[in-house]
């Protein structure tokens, strides 16, 4: 039987195979360790930089129920009103206006009619006696509609000045525009403005895109 | 703040015993605090509605206790004017239209307060029914007043085919005032109409049975309590609320005031006199004229059949129903162009196809100023003398089923007869003094009102023809009372008429504009071959007020329970002097007006079918304004109702 005594002051003098290995398993346990070691100090180091917004949230988490509360008191106001019968909307007019205009004047002036056919075919007279139509139908449109003011009360042709601070909306300069105000020139346009608009109000089913229905007659 | 409002009424209301100031308190003791907005107390308003007969409008007032100043508002009705459109405007086309549920888009007729409205009324039923005459509802109002339909029936379009579901007169004058009361609670939900004062007006020629349905109208609209006033009153009201307080600068007392209501579809006469009482002006209504369906519409469509004429000799071409239409509409503008520009000659007509194709198909005429004045002034005001008479002539053999519209456009004739007919209607009173040779009543002032008068030609007309038979028995002119607002005052007067109802003004006195008779057959043998010869019982006396009643004491009728009886009803607006009980053996066309029948029929209620029970007339006007008649017992003092609208039956002689 062959004896196996431990002599620590023995060192092998070659590299056998068995060594070998030993080296390696050492070399890639530390390595390990260190990618073990290194990462947790860099999630520590992370988690260190995170405490302050955690603070925080426990802040918002506090303000949070208040906020709840509010929501709650809404949601029962609608709970109140939701018996009770649809409340009837009308459009207020603001994205169909202009289509609700154009509707406007075809049916008072005829004015698609008229200006979607080929004025070229006729002569003055005929193109005359439908002006008339397009004509007072607009008038009565824009009469009915829209209260309109003239911007300047001067008679055109005349000299005016514009003092320091008009506004530029009002009046726009033409031609020899130097030096500061106050300006003076001629009134060339006496300029209008819209000061009420009463267009109609339009049910919430209303097409305001079919400015004129196709008519049938039975 | 609720609590502070109730002790300060309570304090008022035991100070002071006034009608008005407890109305107020209960208005504001039945609202919980909770639906008042914050500070908005329930206001309390005087309402006037005009039920025209193409327009309906309706003015308010505030009635407050501390301040004199009358502010009128007139209210802005929404109503759509085509499907999906809702506009506001000041009057309520009075027009109704019968759609096809396949000609409206489902949510095209929502309007403020309803998602879907029971029937289309105001500018969309006109405007629809321009192009669909057949379900189009117009002039319900003549028809409550029409001889001989049953208003109750079903019976509009009258035109129209069998599969358009029809509705009655009745019916469409409560869709009018439903849209109205719904418009109002709209913009007012703190102040409830049926918590108001409400003046509805009637014209002064409406018959018993036509004032009734109107209230029974307003009734079955939830609006019971509303009062009737008559519309030439009513413009006199608001031209006294117009003068703020100077009125009485421009009528002295003898005056007699004629008013001349002209609207679109019927004419409407009234006198009223200017007297005085213990240093203060009176007005008295002392007469009303006969019910003329004649208005600026019929003017119009006279305009427009003269250019339909004129155009097809030009062109060889008929016009089509559709263009004469589109005519109607150009002429009422254009001759309002003429009337208004004393230098236009004449005006272009121009009626635009109505296919996509405007240039082409578009046809042009002129209205000239000859034609109008041809047309309107000499048609419809021509120069006759005091004597001429309106032409009547005999009603054809078949009775059409339309409305009875005047014979004789001439409106100039019709109120030569009115005032000659109304000679005597100022004999009674002491201030007012006709002279010996005069051949018809002499009126000192006028008061003209309704859009067709707004022209000045019209008007001018109107009073230079009464001038000249004023004239010609050298009497003063006739003065014309300014100020009036010719399309709005009916509504305005009736809602200051709620403040006059006060106590805060003058008050025009009236009474009924006709003494009333029942047609008793004459106690005389009978005849073979001749119907017995009827009497007529006097049951009312002209001039009753509301709120009193007239009993018929010694004439006794037998009624027979459980069977309809009928009695033939009759109407005098001249004889004045009748006295309850008298008997009139011979009368004629001119005094008394037949009316339709009224009906009786007295329930079983534990007497037997069959039984004769005596029983008397009694006559009353309700405080509404409306004649009730009664068929009181002799012997227990229990009444019955008689019924005055069973029109029906008489329709299909």
């Amino acid at each position: 039987m062959k004896n196996y005594s431990i002599d620590l002051s023995l060192m092998p003098t070659t590299l056998d195979l068995w060594h070998v290995y030993l080296i390696a398993a050492v070399l890639v346990l530390a390595l390990i360790l260190i990618i073990v070691l290194l990462s947790m100090v860099i999630g520590m180091a992370r988690k260190a930089k995170h405490l302050p917004a955690e603070i925080v949230k426990t802040v918002e988490v506090a303000a949070e129920p208040e906020i709840k509360i509010v929501e709650k008191v809404v949601e029962v106001e609608k709970i109140i009103q939701a018996p009770a019968p649809e409340p009837i909307v009308l459009k207020e007019s603001t994205p169909d206006a202009a289509l609700q205009l154009l509707g406007l004047l075809q049916k008072e002036a005829r004015f698609i009619d008229f200006i979607k056919e080929d004025i070229a075919a006729y002569n003055d007279a005929d193109i005359g006696v439908a002006a008339r139509v397009v004509h007072e139908g607009c008038n009565k449109v824009i009469n009915e509609y829209f209260t309109l003011d003239r911007v300047r009360q001067d008679k055109e042709g005349s000299k005016v000045t514009l003092a320091k601070g008009f506004d530029a909306a009002e009046v726009r300069l033409t031609g020899n525009i130097v030096g500061q105000a106050p300006f003076t020139g001629t009134l060339i346009h006496k300029g209008w403005k819209v000061t009420n608009i009463r267009l109609p109000k339009l049910t919430t089913g209303h097409n305001a895109s079919i400015v004129a229905a196709a008519e049938v007659e039975l | 703040m609720n609590g502070l409002f109730g002790h300060v009424n309570q304090n008022n209301d035991s100070s002071e015993q006034d009608d008005h100031e407890s109305d107020q308190s209960s208005v504001q003791h039945d609202i919980p605090a909770e639906n008042q907005v914050s500070d908005v107390e329930a206001k309390k308003y005087s309402v006037g509605i005009d039920l025209g007969t193409t327009h309906c409008v309706l003015s308010y007032v505030e009635l407050n206790e501390e301040v004199d100043e009358i502010t009128q508002q007139v209210m802005m009705i929404p109503q759509l004017t085509s499907p999906g459109v809702v506009e506001d405007k000041k009057q309520l086309p009075s027009f109704l239209y019968l759609a096809h549920e396949a000609e409206i888009a489902e949510g095209s007729t929502t309007l403020p307060w309803t998602a879907k409205p029971d029937h289309l009324v105001g500018e969309i039923a006109r405007n629809l029914g321009s192009k669909t005459a057949i379900r189009l509802v117009s002039s319900a109002k003549s028809w409550l007043c029409h001889a001989g339909v049953d208003c109750k029936e079903a019976i509009l379009p009258s035109e129209a085919p069998e599969d358009v579901g029809r509705v009655s007169p009745f019916e469409a004058t409560i869709a009018y005032l439903q849209h109205m009361k719904a418009a109002w609670e709209n913009q007012y939900p703190q102040s409830p109409l049926d918590q108001q004062d409400l003046i509805i007006t009637v014209p002064a020629s409406f018959d018993p049975a036509a004032r009734e349905l109107t209230a029974e109208a307003a009734r079955s609209s939830g609006l019971g309590h509303a009062l009737l006033l008559e519309e030439p009153q009513s413009a006199l009201y608001s031209w006294i609320d117009n003068s703020l307080g100077d009125w009485r600068n421009h009528v002295n007392v003898g005056d007699v005031i004629l008013v001349i209501d002209v609207g679109g579809g019927t004419t409407d006469l009234s006198l009223i006199a200017v007297t005085e009482q213990e240093g203060n002006l009176e007005l008295t209504r002392v007469a009303v004229g006969d019910h003329i369906l004649l208005g600026g519409d019929n003017m119009d469509l006279a305009l427009a059949y003269t250019i339909k004429a004129k155009m097809e000799k030009e062109s060889g071409n008929r016009l089509e129903a559709w263009q004469v239409q589109a005519l109607m509409h150009a002429c009422r503008d254009a001759k309002e162009k003429i009337f208004n520009n004393p230098e236009e000659e004449a005006v272009a007509l121009v009626v635009p196809s109505r296919g996509s194709s405007l240039i082409g198909g578009t046809l042009r005429t002129e209205l000239t100023r000859e034609e109008v004045n041809q047309v309107l002034v000499e048609g419809f005001l021509p120069e006759v003398a005091a004597n001429d008479r309106p032409i009547s002539r005999p009603r054809s053999g078949l009775r059409t089923k339309g409305l009875p519209y005047a014979q004789d456009a001439g409106i100039t004739r019709h109120l030569a007869g009115f005032l000659a007919k109304q000679q005597s209607a100022t004999e009674d009173l002491e201030h007012v003094n006709l002279p010996e040779n005069a051949t018809f009543l002499h009126p000192t002032a006028v008061l003209l009102n309704g859009g067709v008068l707004k022209s000045e030609v019209i008007a001018n007309r109107l009073l230079k023809v009464l001038n000249s038979w004023l004239q010609a028995e050298q009497a003063p002119e006739a003065r014309l009372l300014e100020g009036a607002d010719l399309d709005l005052a009916v509504a305005k007067g009736a809602a200051y008429y709620g403040v006059v109802r006060k106590g805060k003004g003058v008050r025009i006195k009236g009474g009924t504009a006709a003494s009333y008779y029942v047609g008793v057959e004459s106690a005389m043998p009978a005849i073979p071959g001749m119907l017995p010869e009827v009497e007529a019982l006097c049951i009312a006396p002209f001039g009753m007020e509301e709120g009193t009643s007239e009993t018929l004491p010694e004439d006794e009728f037998g009624l027979v329970i459980g069977e309809p009886v009928r009695f033939r009803f009759f109407a005098s607006n001249t004889r004045r002097d009748d006295t309850v009980g008298m008997r009139l053996d011979y009368w004629t066309d001119e005094e008394l007006q037949e009316l339709d029948e009224i009906e009786i029929t007295l329930p079983e209620e534990g007497r037997k079918a069959g039984e004769v029970v005596p029983v008397h007339l009694s006559a009353a006007v309700t405080e509404v304004g409306t004649l009730e008649l009664h068929a009181v017992s002799q012997q227990d003092d229990h009444r019955w109702k008689i019924e005055f609208d069973v029109r029906a039956g008489e329709g299909e002689e």
